[in-house]
């Protein structure tokens, strides 16, 4: 039940404490937190420094704002609609297609359009809001996400989080909804968290609720094939958002889509540390490696460091029946 | 990016916090401890006179801290007289005046003081040798032998004032002490004496405290100066030393007592005794304004009572940071819990958490149906407001109607704070699921609970109340904590798995 400081401490583990004073509190400065706890701000940002994210179909920041919803909605086959200052994926509805009168979640429940104005009422109330502080809803085109995935994941769309320290990503995980999370990408909530090789894109680890899984529960689909595309773009793209934002330490949490590759979701001034327990190894010896490089480095060479120091090999097995695993790192 | 100036800050709250508790318990007798007795002194002195229709004043010397005794509080009753305290380099004194006054006058002086070995009196100058004594024939020479017998017998001022003192002794009184008996008191005598010979002394007036005494009298006393300290002797016997039971009631060497405009005038004092709980005898003291001395006791009794509470606070605060960093336990909202605490000190734990939980859980009913209304957030939660103010109410009357007077406590919860409790757990159920609801809740209820229990025990309270440095200590620990990048107690349940393969 019980594991002892000294076991998390020769595997790496950083925990909350040390993240928030020594990581967070020391390479995030407060004043760029607007930057990233304000989606429509990234995205904004984003745009000017050519980091690719979803298309912004509209924004809704007043209540009587909500009349004009319809018209703004009008033509879009699909769309999501998030909270500006939204965290942990609280107030996000997705709208896979319209069919007449009704809007279409993933998981196929049907809603009418006072269900959707009334959850951006809600929502510019400042319901899913930092403090409860009004929001603005940012109305995004639906992400077209890679078919080559789509047996990793049931419903929602699965992304990537990429943790960027000083601008180098030390880790990376692909978090796959599930039923149990209820279509959500969070792990707490159920999802499988997938460790991934930041040289190669390649699945290390699979957990969910903090037990080591080979295959998805859902699909079944096994794991350790589990490759993502265009790899050295993601991480290129995730190594960008230090120049973009000035903050130290990063979460980015990136999706692939179909047509644009990989795109900037959203960006995170105090990422969890479930990462760890998907990639099976803890963060502190790969931060410490980053805290001794010099400033001043491009992007190309932080993500060509990365590749070459972090490389793993995968604790996953290698099909269902085989039952030698590759060792592990 | 140096830690030094954080140490350094932490460093000097600790060793302020804890030299300030440390000075109030030395100098001022706090106990550390709430149950401990102290023994108080109830001395009460009057002073009768015959007035003869003319305007008349009267002096009284009044005593002052002294070794052995604290002054806690005094009291006079003198009805149509004008009062007003001095104090000067021969001590504090009572002044009452009157325009007119005739026949028997009584004045009284209640004084409160409280038996402390520790206390000492005030530092005071060195005293002046007297250099006015002029003795008539042929009481001179006698003098002069005295001092020169008793002087060559002895090393210092005490031997020298002891044997002088011997010499006075009946069986061993030379012709020349007779003599000089003839014209000077004894003790009077004694100091003019010590005086000739260049020892620095004076006559002191003491009190024998004896338990239920009344009409007790004023015993006079020698006291000696040996350019260090004084020390007391006993004219009589000439055994050097206060006794435990004595009071000095005027150290300065004048008269106790004063009268102008009247005559007949004597002063006498009755006495009792009896123990009191420590932090009642403290409650009761005297308190200087001096920074040092800074304390809450000095504010009315009413805003010490709030006080009270409002010095808890940083424990619960401290029971909060405990849980949450060291420990790992989530809450909703992050001092919630101290409030709901504070909440349980004025209802009692088990009818809180019952009285809580009714009110959340009935809450949350309620919240349940208002989410369909489709409402803006601050109306939502208004309402939810008054359906707790509905609630509470209704629980109070039927508590009430079944003699339940404890459900009438349940108003001392904070609606406000019950209110966003419950529109937050709501939210929390709503999105995470009830069992999010169950951590989050239980969580916060666990932190209450161990913040009341702290916040309710009598020595934490009697500590944080009497001991305003403890708050320094505590913002200290606060601050080390804030510093701590170990793991959480709850993280070692958490990568367990990791630590596994």
């Amino acid at each position: 039940m019980w594991t002892t400081p000294a076991k998390l401490r020769l595997k790496g583990i950083i925990g909350m404490n040390r993240r928030n004073i020594r990581y967070i509190g020391r390479y995030n400065s407060r004043r760029l937190y607007p930057l990233v706890d304000d989606k429509l701000k990234t995205k904004l940002l984003a745009q000017r420094y050519g980091i690719t994210t979803p298309a912004l179909i509209g924004t809704v920041s007043t209540q009587f704002g909500i009349k004009q919803l319809n018209k703004i909605l009008g033509g879009h086959p699909g769309f999501v609609i998030k909270p500006a200052k939204g965290s942990g994926g609280k107030g996000i509805l997705v709208i896979e297609r319209v069919e007449g009168e009704h809007f279409i979640k993933p998981s196929g429940a049907r809603l009418t359009l006072s269900d959707v104005e009334r959850h951006v009422s809600n929502l510019l109330s400042g319901l899913y809001s930092l403090g409860g502080s009004p929001d603005v809803a940012l109305i995004e085109a639906l992400i077209n996400f890679d078919e080559g995935l789509s047996e990793y994941t049931y419903e929602g769309v699965p992304d990537i989080r990429v943790i960027v320290f000083r601008g180098y990503p030390v880790m990376a995980m692909m978090r796959l909804s599930t039923a149990a999370s209820d279509g959500k990408a969070n792990l707490h909530q159920g999802a499988v968290g997938v460790g991934l090789d930041i040289a190669t894109g390649t699945a290390i680890r699979g957990v969910q609720f903090d037990r080591t899984r080979q295959d998805h529960p859902d699909t079944g689909h096994e794991l350790a094939s589990l490759r993502i595309p265009d790899w050295r773009t993601l991480l290129l793209l995730a190594a960008g958002c230090y120049e973009m934002t000035g903050l130290g330490y990063l979460g980015t949490d990136m999706v692939l889509d179909r047509d644009f590759g990989p795109m900037l979701l959203e960006l995170n001034a105090r990422p969890g540390l479930a990462i760890q327990m998907a990639n099976g190894e803890g963060l502190r010896q790969r931060l410490d490696l980053v805290e001794q490089q010099a400033e001043g480095i491009t992007p190309e060479q932080r993500v060509a460091f990365a590749q070459k120091h972090f490389a793993r090999h995968s604790e996953l097995k290698e099909g269902p029946v085989q039952e030698t695993a590759v060792a592990a790192g | 990016m140096s830690r030094l100036p954080f140490y350094l800050i932490v460093g000097l709250l600790l060793v302020a916090g804890t030299a300030f508790s440390i000075h109030r318990h030395l100098s001022l007798e706090v106990p550390w401890t709430p149950g401990e007795q102290r023994q108080v002194w109830e001395v009460e002195a009057l002073i009768n006179f015959e007035a003869q229709g003319d305007p008349a004043l009267i002096d009284m010397a009044l005593p002052a801290n002294q070794q052995g005794f604290r002054v806690l509080t005094e009291h006079t009753a003198s009805p149509g007289y004008g009062l007003s305290f001095v104090e000067d380099e021969g001590g504090r004194r009572a002044q009452w005046s009157i325009r007119e006054a005739s026949g028997s006058q009584q004045l009284f002086y209640t004084v409160q003081l409280l038996v402390s070995p520790d206390a000492r009196a005030p530092d005071m100058p060195p005293p002046q040798l007297r250099r006015d004594i002029v003795w008539e024939q042929p009481y001179d020479t006698a003098a002069a032998q005295v001092i020169e017998r008793a002087w060559n017998r002895s090393a210092d001022p005490f031997t020298f004032a002891r044997e002088l003192m011997h010499d006075f002794s009946d069986e061993r009184q030379g012709e020349n002490v007779r003599l000089l008996l003839t014209q000077f008191q004894r003790s009077q005598l004694l100091v003019r004496l010590l005086n000739q010979a260049g020892v620095p002394a004076r006559e002191v007036s003491g009190l024998y405290l004896e338990d239920g005494r009344r009409r007790q009298n004023l015993t006079s006393w020698v006291q000696v100066y040996d350019g260090e300290q004084w020390a007391l002797f006993d004219p009589n016997s000439g055994e050097q030393g206060r006794p435990e039971n004595l009071l000095l009631w005027e150290t300065a060497g004048h008269a106790v007592l004063e009268v102008e405009g009247g005559s007949d005038s004597r002063v006498t004092f009755s006495m009792l005794t009896h123990n009191q709980p420590a932090a009642a005898a403290v409650r009761n003291q005297l308190s200087d304004d001096t920074l040092l001395n800074f304390s809450i006791h000095s504010l009315p009794l009413e805003e010490q009572a709030l006080f009270q509470t409002i010095l808890l606070i940083p424990i619960g605060a401290l029971v909060v940071v405990l849980l949450r960093v060291l420990v790992g336990i989530k809450t909703s909202g992050t001092f919630m819990p101290v409030l709901i605490a504070l909440a349980f000190i004025q209802t009692t734990l088990v009818t809180g958490l019952v009285g809580f939980l009714l009110v959340v859980a009935m809450g949350l009913v309620i919240r349940n149906y208002l989410s369909y209304l489709n409402l803006l957030l601050v109306a939502r939660v208004s309402a939810v407001i008054i359906t707790v103010i509905a609630i509470i109410s209704i629980f109070s009357v039927l508590s009430y109607r079944f003699g339940l007077n404890a459900g009438l406590t349940i108003t001392f919860f904070p609606m406000i704070i019950l209110a966003w409790t419950i529109e937050r757990m709501s939210i929390l159920w709503e999105e995470e699921g009830p069992k999010e609801v169950l951590i989050q809740g239980g969580g916060s209820l666990l932190t209450a609970v161990l913040a009341y229990l702290a916040m309710n025990n009598p020595l934490i309270r009697h500590i944080t109340f009497n001991f305003l440095g403890v708050q320094l200590i505590l913002m200290a620990l606060i601050l080390l904590l804030g510093n701590y990048t170990g793991y959480r107690l709850l993280e070692l349940r958490r990568f367990k798995p990791v630590t596994e393969d």
